[in-house]
C-alpha cells in the first residue's frame, strides 16, 4: 500500500546514482528484500512504471533478490534461516530468537547505458 | 554497466526516527505509538487510558487521520493537547510527520505523547517514528486469524491488546488462539484483553503500562 512513496524514494536515489555516472539510461533496478520488508515488488515495479515516465529511467525493470530470514535463538545460542511462517528455532524448537536478517529493504545495484561508452568502471564501492 | 549501490531505502525514515528520539529524550517525553485496524477502538481504548493515566502523568496526543479531524475532536474533549496529524491519504505515519508535529507541543511539559496512528493493520508497522513503545490493538470482531495473517503488527510490538472483549459470546472468536499465536511470534511482549466500552481488563494495562513508563523515564536507554 506504501509503495507508491517507497517507489518515488527509489527513483530518486537511482536518479541521482545514474547522473554521477553521466548515464543518459537506467534499465535495471535491482532491490534486495526481506520476507519482513513489507514491500510487495509487483507494486513497485507498477508505480515505477508511472513514475519514470518522464526519466531516463522510463520502462526501467526491477529485479528482486530476496534475503532470507536469519535468526539468532537466545535459548541454544545456534543461528539459522527459517520460514517466516514457521517461526522457531530448528534445532530445539523455541520461539525466543533474534532477528538477525529479514527487513531489510535496499537498493543493491543498478543497470545503466551511457553515451555509446559502456566501458566505464564500476568500481564506485559502497555508499 | 551494472553500478552497485547497496542504499538502504528506508535510511530517510530511520535517520528522522533517530532525532525524534533524541529530542523526545532531552525532554523526557516518551511517545507511544498506538496501531491497528480502523474500528478496532484506538479512540476508545486511548480515552479510557488517559482518564486512568492523567492524575499521573501529563498527556499529549497526536490523532494521525487520513483526512478528518474527527479524532481529533472526540480527543479535544479530553481537555489536553491534542493536534491532528492528515496524513493526506498515506496509509501510515513516518517519522518527519512526527519531526515536524513535535514543534505544536510543550515537550517540556509533557510526560506521554500518545500518537494514534492510521487505522492499519500493515503499514504502520513498517515505520519506526520515534517511539519508546508500541501498542498494538486487536479487537474481537476483526477475527483470530490476524497474528498469522499480519505478522509484523504483532513481532514489532511491545504490547497486545485485544478489545471489546465484552463481545466474545457473539463471535467465534478463540482469544486462546490469538493468545498462541502471539506469543509463537513475539514471546517476550504481553497481551491484554480489555473492553473500551466496559472497562473490564483496563486496569491490569494501565498497572504494565505505569510500569513500564517508569522504566523508560528514568532509564531512556
Amino acid at each position: 500500500m506504501h509503495e507508491m512513496e517507497i517507489t518515488s524514494h527509489i527513483l530518486k536515489d537511482v536518479l541521482k546514482i545514474a547522473k554521477e555516472h553521466q548515464a543518459c539510461k537506467v534499465t535495471e533496478i535491482t532491490l534486495a528484500l526481506g520476507p519482513f520488508s513489507g514491500f510487495v515488488p509487483e507494486c513497485i515495479q507498477m508505480y515505477m512504471d508511472v513514475i519514470a515516465q518522464d526519466t531516463i529511467a522510463k520502462n526501467v525493470k526491477i529485479q528482486i533478490r530476496e534475503i532470507p530470514l536469519k535468526v539468532h535463538c537466545n535459548q541454544c545460542h545456534k543461528e539459522s534461516l527459517i520460514d517466516r511462517t514457521h517461526i522457531e528455532c530448528p534445532y530445539c524448537h523455541s520461539i525466543d530468537l533474534k532477528r538477525l536478517s529479514g527487513k531489510e529493504c535496499l537498493i543493491e545495484s543498478i543497470k545503466v547505458e551511457t553515451n555509446g561508452n559502456q566501458s566505464i568502471s564500476s568500481d564506485h564501492g559502497l555508499e | 554497466m551494472e553500478i552497485k549501490v547497496y542504499h538502504q531505502i528506508m535510511d530517510w525514515n530511520e535517520d528522522v526516527s533517530s532525532q525524534v528520539r533524541q529530542t523526545l529524550k532531552e525532554h523526557q517525553t516518551l511517545l507511544v505509538n498506538i496501531m491497528g485496524s480502523p474500528g478496532t477502538g484506538k479512540t476508545s481504548l486511548l480515552k479510557a487510558l488517559i482518564h486512568s493515566l492523567k492524575d499521573q502523568y501529563s498527556i499529549g496526543i497526536i490523532e494521525g487521520d487520513i483526512t478528518t479531524a474527527i479524532d481529533a475532536r472526540a480527543m479535544a474533549a479530553l481537555d489536553i493537547p491534542s493536534v491532528e496529524l492528515n496524513t493526506d491519504g498515506a496509509c501510515h505515519i513516518e517519522a518527519m510527520s512526527i519531526q515536524k508535529i513535535l514543534t505544536d507541543f510543550d515537550l517540556d511539559s509533557l510526560d506521554i505523547l500518545f500518537v494514534e496512528n492510521i487505522g492499519n493493520l500493515v503499514c504502520p508497522a513498517e515505520f519506526d517514528i520515534g517511539e519508546s513503545l508500541r501498542i498494538t490493538i486487536l479487537s474481537v470482531p476483526e477475527g483470530d486469524d490476524k497474528v498469522v495473517k499480519y505478522p509484523l503488527m504483532f513481532t514489532d510490538t511491545d504490547c497486545l491488546v485485544v478489545n471489546k472483549i465484552d463481545v466474545l459470546p457473539y463471535f467465534d472468536f478463540d482469544i486462546d488462539r490469538i493468545k498462541k499465536d502471539y506469543q509463537g511470534v513475539n514471546p517476550k511482549a504481553p497481551m491484554f484483553s480489555v473492553s473500551a466500552k466496559t472497562n473490564e481488563g483496563i486496569d491490569s494495562l494501565v498497572a504494565h503500562l505505569k510500569e513500564k513508563f517508569e522504566t523508560l523515564l528514568h532509564d531512556p536507554s
